[in-house]
């Protein structure tokens, strides 16, 4: 059996390809912006200007993209493994729980840096469990892995709510939260790295889950590219086959990559609870789990590209805001439409336009194309 | 009588909530039975709603509303077909990504076409499809056990809820009579059988797709044409998933579906009914329990601990001439 | 006058870079069987699905009839009277056999008259021809003849006058494979047209007015069966190639390194592939399992090498036992010492999106040569690909580069180097150079030996009867699932031919 596609050069597959894609459904989000009657590349340029423009915007940004850095981690390790976990929403929603349980218990007791680490097992554990049961029926039972990870988004987000109507918010109060964290669960701010550069910041979120961020992507591709583990995900991923022939046990196998899965998205809640809201309220996870999906795809699935990605999404929801702010025309759901369509054109549609830069790159040099070796016959 | 009462309203209720539930599941079976999953449900029927919503009340008619709704939302079927059928992507990802471009699109195009945060204005009731009062409703009434039922249960509703439970037998009747139905259920078990009998395995799957599409579309409208006066925001709020999981516990037949629907608009009804009350013999049973049940028992049946749901053998995966 | 249903003339059809068919020219005489026979991969297949127009030719007539056809959908050519049944049946298992004949001839748009129309109809096929089957049974539910069956009656159904059927015995129990025959001639009789491809030479005796052969894409003879002998078509369909004898002495065989004891393997249709095979190995030899492809040789490879579940019978490793038929290992294996070239390179052998130093490890990624603690140790593992590199010529010599990119014989080299280099006691390699270059056929085949004079024990299955017959010390020949016959490498190609085809081993002692 030969490949589908002829390969091209490296920089084409992970750069070029990616950016017409990104190119693409940029073009098409610019004739929703005609379609409400407003100038596209005014909103582009308000877009930008809003996201980097000042050191406010940058902090949002930044804020912004720790979240998606996780989500797309998240998505990034079980597709490496072959599977999809479109469970990250809920999976992020249940580490609240987690969370909650040891801001709240342990907050007035101690320092930031004790609940901080005791935090990030308490959200890894218990996105890692939420990802254990699909993974477990996947596994052993043969349950579509991406439908129940999709039911246990739902699933998550009822024992959210009784645990944010009960148990976990402070008694006499009405709002589904828990009470505000002490200094003790409130994480420091890293404004001030911005700063060292001049750019003044009123106030913004941007706080130490991002280092945090940045550690678990080195740790990913520390874990896919560097460990036998990873190896061995990456070889279940390609070829169930290879991986059988290699002596890999796929029960094993799905179970562990779909738990790292689900720790990474656990952690993303760290970043809006303990960083910005400094309570667990109602939907806090408000879809980061689902641009993990755009993220990692965009990203290529590798972590500087998934980095890279979410920060390309920071700015989309920070200069969406001011976008809104600026174009009344414009509501801040403009990025979920371009969300939609980075993941409908970078994703289902990758292949679109593959075979035209394959075409271009073949009549500019033919040597630049390898041509597949196939001389065996497939039966 | 109280008790009677209750319980007529609880299963009046349930046929209003059951309804989007079973057109949203019945157009996912048409898609699923041809070997097409379809995650995007949720969004098909978000954009049918805002569609429907927005023509109604910018040409007064609910019927041009319907229309629409069914237009926009067979538009975003043949994307998910021009994805995952001519380009052979991963319809799970082509799923996802129309549902967050609905999900977008709608509350920004509303915002910009109407200015009230997402809102489509209120319908007035011509351009709304109102209840179809049977003939001898109101007489009938006061008639003991059989009145109430006549006249609440049957009697009284849009004809949009007729048209869905129509759709039953009617997605049976194309499924297993007809040549289409015939075809499109090999398509979705085996496609290089319908491929080597000389029939074109991706015009069946977008014919499916669009039949997805129409169906979407109506549940769409019901949404915000018949259930609530308007278009809000998001206001779909999971049910093209519910509609999945429904889908997946009817084990992808019509009938059965019907009452996989009718079950987890019983849920729904029951939970909103109690708020809490307890109920006799089990005691008090937490709302969300009640919510997360159908996606409770669907994951149960997926693993296949309460019969097996075997989906068409074909679905997910694109149909690639093998040599 | 004999007539033509069928003309092809000057048929060729590539794949990528594949030919799969070369200027094939053909005629079929109407009211004849005319065999196809050829090795696996020698074009057959193709050349049918080009005239039931599942592919184009890309250059090349057809002529049904006498009349130039044009052929380019399925519907072109059952409406040519053209019907094929296809190795892998086209059915809906799940449907009914009406639903499946009436599927895509259909009368009109709703199902009941084409039903009723149906089953009138395979009533008169059933008395006409002795078809047999409960048109309202699940596809699903009958036994593999039975499905078969409703194969010719679709194409029947829809008017075919000409009939393909694509290996069709493959699946079948000899008895049914009889009854098939019956059927066939019956047809026969009736003024059908009967093509019937395959590569089991029993059948086209049994069978066949005509058979032509095929081998690598073109088409080399056409015989009348009457005028032609079991030994001359398998010489054709083998081919006499350039012998690559490569100089090798004595065997020195030493104790039983591996012992196959009454293996049994099944494959995921209950069909058995492998029965009751024993044999051994000793260190020092090379013994090599001929047979036609498709006689259980693969699936005997992977049962012993742990992919694949055994249904009973037990393989002994330096004298100790390896369960196969619970939960087998390869990883296991490998730490006893077995290593495996498996036939499929592209899908088990090697990961092709891996970089080449990834795949040198596949299997080994255990080994604490490659490890330091949990992680893998990069340098060791690309120093130890650039060693395999150099030592087995590897090219391009780059350990960076995606494993895709090599070609076929290079690919092979990396699987060889990995698994030779482990310094195994035992080596199964299936299909040792299929798809390899000529120049890297003759370094492979000098390793083969090179391991054997090592004093490893190595099991060769390989479907090239010269590679056989140039590399084995003994030659064991396998024939629908079992050992037919055991030769030195001293045996004719003639002789083993015969075992290969079946024929009883008293009439090929004859």
């Amino acid at each position: 059996m030969s490949m589908p596609y002829a390969k091209l050069p490296a920089w084409a597959d992970y750069g070029l390809i990616p950016v017409i894609n990104l190119a693409v459904a940029f073009v098409v989000a610019g004739f929703v912006v005609l379609l409400v009657g407003e100038n596209p590349f005014r909103a582009a340029a308000v877009l930008v200007e809003g996201a980097f423009g000042r050191g406010q915007g940058i902090a949002f940004t930044l804020f912004y993209a720790t979240t998606f850095i996780f989500s797309g981690l998240s998505v990034a390790v079980a597709a490496h493994c072959g599977l999809f976990n479109i469970g990250g929403e809920g999976q992020g929603y249940i580490a609240g729980l987690g969370i909650g349980i040891v801001c709240l218990a342990f907050d007035s007791v101690l320092p930031w840096w004790l609940t901080f680490p005791l935090a990030i097992i308490a959200a890894a554990a218990m996105g890692a469990l939420w990802a254990l049961i699909p993974a477990y029926l996947q596994a052993k039972r043969g349950s579509h892995i991406v439908i129940t990870t999709i039911m246990f988004n739902f699933i998550a987000a009822s024992v959210m709510v009784y645990a944010l109507v009960g148990f976990l918010k402070p008694p006499g109060s009405m709002a589904p939260q828990t009470r505000t964290f002490l200094e003790g669960a409130q994480l420091p701010k890293l404004n001030w790295v911005i700063e060292l550069f001049g750019a003044k910041i009123r106030s913004a979120p941007f706080n130490i889950s991002f280092l945090l961020a940045l550690a678990m992507a080195f740790l990913v591709w520390v874990l896919i590219w560097r460990t036998r583990l990873g190896y061995e995900m990456r070889t279940y991923g390609h070829s169930s086959k290879a991986a059988r022939y290699a002596g890999i046990s796929e029960t094993r196998i799905i179970i562990i990559a779909m738990m790292i899965s689900g720790a990474l998205a656990g952690m993303m809640a760290l970043n809006p609870t303990m960083g910005d809201q400094h309570n667990v309220a109602l939907e806090f996870v408000s879809g980061a789990g689902f641009v993990g999906i755009a993220v990692a795809l965009m990203g290529r699935l590798h972590p500087v590209g998934i980095v890279l990605a979410a920060i390309l999404f920071g700015m989309l929801y920070q200069g969406g805001a001011e976008l809104a702010f600026e174009m009344p025309a414009i509501s801040r759901d403009m990025i979920v439409i371009i969300q939609g369509l980075v993941i409908l054109f970078a994703g289902a549609l990758e292949h679109m336009f593959r075979p035209y830069v394959q075409a271009l790159f073949a009549s500019l040099s033919p040597r630049s194309v390898g041509i597949e070796a196939i001389k065996g016959k497939g039966a | 009588m109280d008790l009677f009462n209750a319980i007529i309203q609880v299963l009046d209720s349930t046929i209003r909530l059951s309804v989007p539930l079973l057109l949203a599941c019945l157009a996912g079976l048409y898609s699923e039975r041809a070997g097409i999953f379809d995650i995007g449900l949720e969004g098909k029927m978000l954009v049918g709603a805002f569609a429907g919503a927005a023509a109604a009340s910018v040409f007064h008619s609910a019927f041009i509303g319907l229309g629409m709704a069914i237009l926009i939302s067979v538009a975003f079927a043949l994307v998910h077909g021009f994805a995952s059928i001519t380009h052979r992507g991963n319809q799970i990802v082509s799923g996802v990504a129309i549902n967050f471009i609905a999900a977008g699109s709608t509350i920004m195009l509303g915002q910009a076409w109407f200015q009230q945060g997402g809102r489509t204005p209120a319908l007035a009731s011509d351009e709304r499809f109102g209840a179809i009062i049977w003939p001898g409703a109101d007489e009938l009434r006061s008639v003991p056990i059989l009145g109430p039922i006549y006249s609440e249960l049957i009697s009284g509703h849009s004809v949009l809820v007729y048209v869905a439970f129509l759709a039953v037998p009617f997605t049976w009747w194309v499924l297993f009579r007809t040549r289409f139905g015939l075809r499109m259920r090999a398509v979705g078990e085996n496609p290089a059988a319908v491929d080597t009998a000389g029939i074109s395995v991706a015009w069946l799957r977008y014919r499916a797709l669009i039949c997805t599409g129409v169906l979407t579309g109506i549940a769409g409208a019901y949404l915000s044409m018949v259930q609530n006066g308007g278009f809000v925001k998001d206001m779909t709020a999971g049910k093209g998933y519910i509609a999945l999981a429904a889908l997946i516990f009817a084990k992808w037949k019509p009938v059965n579906a019907m009452f996989a629907c009718l079950l987890f608009g019983f849920l729904d009804a029951l939970s909103i009914r109690l708020q809490g009350t307890p109920l006799p013999l089990i005691g008090k049973v937490p709302v969300q329990l009640m919510q997360a049940l159908p996606y409770i028992l669907t994951v149960i049946l997926l693993a296949g601990f309460i019969g097996k749901a075997i989906p068409p053998r074909a679905g997910g995966v694109p149909y690639v001439k093998e040599r | 006058m004999a007539q033509a249903a069928i003309e092809l003339i000057g048929i060729n059809k590539s794949f990528g870079a594949v030919r799969a068919n070369r200027d094939i020219n053909l005629e079929i005489v109407r009211g004849t069987i005319h065999g196809i026979v050829g090795e696996n991969g020698a074009g057959k297949s193709t050349l049918m699905s080009i005239l039931y127009g599942f592919y184009q030719a890309d250059s090349g007539e057809i002529r049904v009839g006498g009349q130039p056809a044009s052929i380019k959908s399925p519907n072109d050519a059952i409406a040519l009277g053209i019907g094929m049944v296809h190795q892998h049946f086209m059915l809906v298992d799940n449907f009914t056999v009406l639903e499946n004949v009436i599927l895509g001839a259909e009368s009109d748009a709703l199902l009941k008259k084409s039903i009723a129309k149906a089953r009138s109809e395979l009533e008169r096929l059933e008395r006409e021809y002795g078809l047999e089957v409960d048109p309202d049974a699940i596809i699903e539910e009958l036994p593999v003849g039975l499905q078969q069956r409703v194969e010719i009656l679709k194409a029947l159904y829809r008017g075919a006058e000409i009939l393909i059927l694509d290996e069709p015995t493959g699946v079948l129990t000899p008895a049914e494979a009889d009854h098939l025959f019956r059927i066939l001639r019956q047809l026969k009789e009736q003024g059908k047209t009967i093509v019937l491809i395959t590569h089991k030479l029993r059948e086209i005796m049994a069978i066949t007015d005509t058979v032509s052969v095929m081998r690598q894409g073109t088409m080399v003879a056409t015989r009348e069966t009457t005028k032609t002998t079991v030994g001359e078509l398998a010489e054709l369909m083998v081919g006499r190639r350039v012998l690559l004898r490569v100089e090798k002495g004595e065997a020195e065989a030493g104790g039983v390194k591996l012992a196959v004891k009454n293996l049994t393997v099944k494959d995921s249709r209950g069909v058995t592939m492998v029965d009751d095979v024993s044999f051994d190995v000793r260190a020092g030899e090379i013994v090599g399992i001929a047979g036609v492809a498709g006689n259980g040789q693969s699936e005997m490879l992977e049962a012993i090498s742990g992919i694949r579940r055994a249904v009973s019978g037990s393989v002994m490793l330096d004298g100790k036992p390896i369960d196969l038929t619970g939960a087998a290992d390869p990883g296991e294996l490998r730490d006893r010492g077995l290593a495996h070239v498996p036939e499929d390179r592209h899908h088990v052998g090697l990961v092709l999106a891996f970089e080449e130093n990834e795949n040198s490890i596949l299997g080994y990624h255990d080994d604490p040569r490659y490890l330091k603690g949990p992680f893998l140790d990069i340098d060791a593992i690309r120093d130890d690909a650039r060693d395999k590199i150099t030592k087995y010529d590897i090219r391009p010599a780059d350990c960076r580069l995606k494993t895709a990119n090599f070609s076929g014989g290079n690919q092979q080299k990396i699987v060889l180097a990995r698994e030779m280099e482990q310094d195994p006691g035992v080596l199964i390699v299936g299909q040792p150079t299929r798809g390899v270059d000529v120049g890297a056929i003759e370094f492979i085949h000098k390793r083969l030996i090179a391991m054997r004079d090592q004093g490893k024990a190595v099991l060769v299955v390989s479907v090239e009867l010269d590679e056989i017959r140039s590399l084995s010390d003994r030659i064991l020949v396998m024939f629908a699932g079992r050992i037919v016959g055991e030769r030195g490498p001293e045996a004719t190609e003639g002789e083993l031919g015969l075992l290969m085809a079946g024929v009883e081993h008293r009439e090929a002692a004859e």
